[in-house]
C-alpha cells in the first residue's frame, strides 16, 4: 500500500478573534498511526480538518507528501479542481458517520467511485461490495443507513473512504457517537487498516486504542500542541502538567 | 336547482375547469423551477447578488397578485411585452409563486446536514455533482410537504386570472352568474370543482411523500 506523509508547519487558525490553532508543528510519518488527544475544544477536529482543507488554515503549511494543500503558495488559494484531486487520496471518517440517507450502504460506497473516480456503475458496484465485505458488512449492502446500527453505519463510512484507495485516512472521534458495545467492531476495522500500513490520523477519546495501536500520540490544549511522543511517553510518563491533569480527569471518570 | 342551466353551461364550465387545471399545473411547475433556480443562486452567490434577489422576493411577496397581473398584462405592452391573456396569466403565476417556492427550497437546503455535504467534499466530489446527487434529493424530500401545501394555495390564486379574461373556471362561473342570475348554483359548482382538485393534490402529495421518505425514517 502507498502511504502518505503529512507535514504541518507553524499552522495558525482563527475563528474571528478566537485563536483556535497556535503555531502547530507536527510530522505524521507514512504508514503510521498518529492519535490526537486533548480536552474538548482544544482544536483536535480543527487541526484534523486542516489536513484535507475542510477547514481553511490562515497561515503556515500543511503538506501531503510534500505538496501544500489548499494553497498554491502562501496566501494564494488553490483551484477547486486541484484541491479535489488531492482530496481523492485522503479518506475521512466523521463522528456522526455522515452517510447519505437516501442511498443504500452499497450505493453510499459506490457513489464516489462513479462520480469522482469515473468508474462504470458495474465496476463501482463490484469494488464497493469488496470494500463492504472487508468491513464485515457483505450481508447488509442493500440496507439504507436508517436500517443499520451505529457501528454498522460507521463501518460503511470507513468502507466508503477506503473504496477510494486513499493514502491517508483521517478519523474524527469515530467511536464517540456509538453505544459502548459497538465501539469494538469499529476499532477492529481500524486496527486492520493500521496493520496494512495505512497512514492514519485519529482524533480519539479511546485511550486504549491510543495506547495499543498508535505509533505516536499528540496532545493538544487550547489550540497548542503541548507534546508529541510515543503512546507510553504521553500516557504513562507524561512530562507536562497539563497532560497529567487531563489523564487524571480521564481516569477518575472511567473508574468505578 | 335548474338542470337546464347546467345543460346549457355545463360544457363551458368543464372547459373552464380544464383551463384552471392547466394554469395551476403549469404555474406550479414553472414557479417551482424558477423558485429552485433562485434558491440555488442564493445559496452559491456572493452577497451583492443575494441582496438583489432578496429585493425581488420582497417586492413580489409584498404586492397583491392582482396588481402584479395588471402590471404585466396592461403595463407590459408599454415596454413592448405584448402577451395574450393565457401566457400572461401563466407568466404571472410563475412570477408570483417563485419567491414562495424559493423560500421553501432555501430552508429545505439549509436542513440538509452540513456533514453529509462535507462527506462528499472530503472524497473530492465537485460542487455541481454534490448539488445533483446530495443536496437536491435530500432537499426535495424535506421540502415536499411545504411544496404541496403552497401548490394547494396556488389553485385558488388561479381565479384571479379571470380578471384578465383567461377563460378558466371563475371566468365561466361569472359569465353564467351574470347571464342567468343563478349565483348560488354557479358558485356551488366552483366550490365543488376546487374541492375535488385540492383533495386530489393533497392525496397524491401524501402518497408520494410516504414513498420517497420510506428509507429516510429512522428505525427506533
Ligand atoms: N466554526 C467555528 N466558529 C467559531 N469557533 C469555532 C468553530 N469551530 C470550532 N470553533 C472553536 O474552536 C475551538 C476548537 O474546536 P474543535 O472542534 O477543533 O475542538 P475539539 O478539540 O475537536 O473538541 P471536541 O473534543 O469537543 O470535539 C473550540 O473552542 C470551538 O469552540
Ligand atoms: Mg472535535
Amino acid at each position: 500500500m502507498q502511504a502518505s506523509s503529512v507535514e504541518i508547519r507553524k499552522v495558525n487558525k482563527f475563528y474571528g478573534p478566537f485563536h483556535a490553532l497556535k503555531d502547530i508543528d507536527l510530522s505524521i510519518p507514512p504508514g503510521k498511526v498518529t492519535c490526537l488527544i486533548g480536552p474538548s475544544g482544544s482544536g483536535k477536529s480543527t487541526l484534523l480538518r486542516c489536513m484535507n482543507f475542510l477547514e481553511e488554515y490562515d497561515s503556515g503549511e500543511v503538506r501531503i507528501d510534500g505538496q501544500l494543500i489548499g494553497y498554491d503558495a502562501p496566501g494564494k488559494r488553490m483551484s477547486g479542481r486541484k484541491l479535489r484531486e488531492m482530496r481523492r487520496s485522503i479518506g475521512m471518517v466523521f463522528q456522526q458517520f455522515n452517510l447519505w440517507p437516501h442511498m443504500t450502504a452499497h450505493e453510499n460506497v459506490a457513489e464516489g467511485l462513479i462520480r469522482v473516480r469515473g468508474l462504470s456503475k458495474a465496476d463501482a458496484m463490484t469494488r464497493a461490495a469488496d470494500a463492504l465485505a472487508k468491513v464485515g458488512l457483505a450481508d447488509k449492502m442493500g440496507n439504507h443507513p436508517s436500517r443499520l446500527s451505529g457501528g454498522q453505519q460507521q463501518r460503511v463510512a470507513i468502507a466508503r473512504a477506503i473504496a477510494m484507495e486513499p493514502k491517508l485516512m483521517l478519523f474524527d472521534e469515530p467511536t464517540s457517537a456509538l453505544d459502548p458495545e459497538l465501539v469494538g467492531e469499529v476499532l477492529n476495522v481500524m486496527k486492520t487498516l493500521a496493520s496494512e500500513g495505512m497512514t492514519m490520523v485519529v482524533v480519539t477519546h479511546e485511550m486504549g486504542f491510543a495506547a495499543h495501536v498508535a505509533d505516536q500520540v499528540a496532545f493538544l490544549e487550547k489550540g497548542e500542541l503541548v507534546d508529541v511522543d510515543t503512546p507510553s511517553g504521553i500516557l504513562h510518563h507524561p512530562k507536562d502538567a497539563r497532560i497529567q491533569s487531563f489523564l487524571r480527569t480521564y481516569h477518575e471518570r472511567n473508574s468505578f | 336547482m335548474d338542470i337546464a342551466v347546467f345543460q346549457q353551461y355545463g360544457p363551458a364550465l368543464i372547459k373552464g375547469f380544464g383551463y384552471t387545471i392547466l394554469c395551476w399545473a403549469l404555474g406550479t411547475v414553472f414557479g417551482m423551477m424558477l423558485g429552485l433556480v433562485i434558491a440555488l443562486i442564493q445559496r452559491y452567490s456572493p452577497r451583492p447578488v443575494r441582496w438583489i434577489i432578496q429585493i425581488y422576493i420582497e417586492i413580489i411577496r409584498g404586492t397583491p397578485f392582482l396588481v402584479q397581473l395588471f402590471v404585466l398584462y396592461y403595463g407590459g405592452p408599454l415596454v413592448g411585452l405584448r402577451l395574450d391573456a393565457l401566457p400572461a396569466g401563466l407568466l404571472g403565476l410563475t412570477i408570483y409563486s417563485s419567491p414562495y417556492f424559493a423560500e421553501i427550497f432555501r430552508s429545505a437546503f439549509r436542513a440538509v446536514p452540513l456533514g453529509q455535504i462535507e462527506a462528499a467534499r472530503a472524497i473530492g466530489m465537485a460542487e455541481p455533482t454534490i448539488i445533483r446527487r446530495i443536496l437536491l434529493p435530500l432537499g426535495l424530500v424535506s421540502a415536499l410537504p411545504a411544496l404541496v401545501n403552497f401548490s394547494i394555495i396556488l389553485t385558488k390564486e388561479t381565479v384571479i386570472l379571470s380578471m384578465i379574461t383567461v377563460p378558466e373556471l371563475m371566468y365561466q362561473v361569472s359569465r353564467m352568474s351574470t347571464e342567468t342570475f343563478r349565483y348560488l348554483e354557479a358558485n356551488l359548482v366552483l366550490a365543488l370543482f376546487f374541492w375535488a382538485l385540492v383533495e386530489t393534490i393533497s392525496r397524491v402529495g401524501r402518497r408520494f411523500e410516504a414513498r420517497i421518505t420510506k428509507h429516510l425514517i429512522e428505525r427506533t
